[in-house]
């Protein structure tokens, strides 16, 4: 069972630190210890900020997983900005074309257990990403 | 936009971030330490992330520019408190902190921070000497 805890609307700097603190209480209250809360709310950040940058508005939404086998927190990242054009090459580490490290990418799938990431030129980008209670 | 207080304690800066900082702030941050340093002449900089509880990697690059820019400037910078957390997080995302001189906390951090003065110090000392001694040689 997937629920929905919460949609949170990403449009400037302030939203990522409203993102990011809405997940980790979320993440905090579904079970989640603190290191996998500040994993959980660092690749959200990352996420978030990657729609401001490139997108300039999207939204975030928060949903708990409640399945018997699984239970554990899933995070979509939406816009519908200008796609990444190149996901492989968006996934590895130093690569950017906004000026950054190149980190939130490959460092948010490092964060966490699994990330799904769909993008089409010109329609926009979703991102799914979850982490599950151990 | 949060501003952050910058503090001169003695010859040091302090800084102790306290609130989760917006990309804005915390660019507007790293200008109001770098103009505080040339300002007050501060011989070392303290930044406390004690209260910070998510480093991403926008922060985790702010943090080391500003410790790296104090650098040029003069002072040497000690960042205090990280939470074992945040480590965890920053060491798994991959972000490198090279250059960033940090202690477990503000006690241990002014210590080494004076340290950090004193031998810059001693080491100007030696070259002033070491050049007056070539002039007169020279002479």
């Amino acid at each position: 069972m997937r629920q929905v805890l919460e949609e949170v609307a990403v449009r400037n700097n302030t939203d990522i630190v409203t993102a990011r603190n809405s997940v980790r209480t979320h993440a905090k209250q579904i079970g989640f210890g603190l290191v996998d809360q500040s994993r959980i709310a660092t690749a959200v950040s990352e996420l978030a900020r990657n729609i401001v940058v490139y997108a300039k508005s999207g939204k975030v939404e928060i949903a708990k997983l409640n399945e018997d086998s699984k239970k554990g927190i899933e995070v979509v990242c939406e816009d519908n900005g200008p796609g990444i054009p190149d996901i492989e090459q968006a996934m590895s580490e130093g690569f950017t074309t906004g000026g950054s490290l190149g980190m939130g990418m490959p460092g948010t799938k490092k964060l966490m257990d699994a990330m799904d990431v769909w993008s089409e030129a010109g329609k926009g980008t979703r991102i799914t990403i979850r982490k599950f209670l151990k | 936009m949060e501003r952050i207080p910058v503090l001169k304690i003695s010859d040091f800066l302090i800084v102790t971030i306290q609130v989760a900082l917006d990309d804005e702030s915390a660019l507007k941050l790293q200008e109001d330490i770098l103009e505080e340093i040339a300002k007050t002449k501060a011989k070392g900089l303290l930044i406390d992330i004690t209260a910070v509880d998510i480093v991403d990697s926008f922060m985790g690059r702010m943090i080391r520019d500003i410790a790296r820019m104090a650098r040029l400037m003069g002072p040497p910078t000690i960042v205090v408190g990280m939470q074992p957390a945040v480590a965890i997080t920053l060491v798994e995302l991959g972000l490198k902190m090279t250059g960033v001189s940090c202690a477990l906390n503000l006690e241990k951090g002014l210590l080494m921070l004076k340290e950090m003065v004193e031998a810059k110090e001693r080491e100007e000392r030696t070259l002033e000497a070491e050049e007056t001694e070539g002039y007169e040689a020279g002479a």
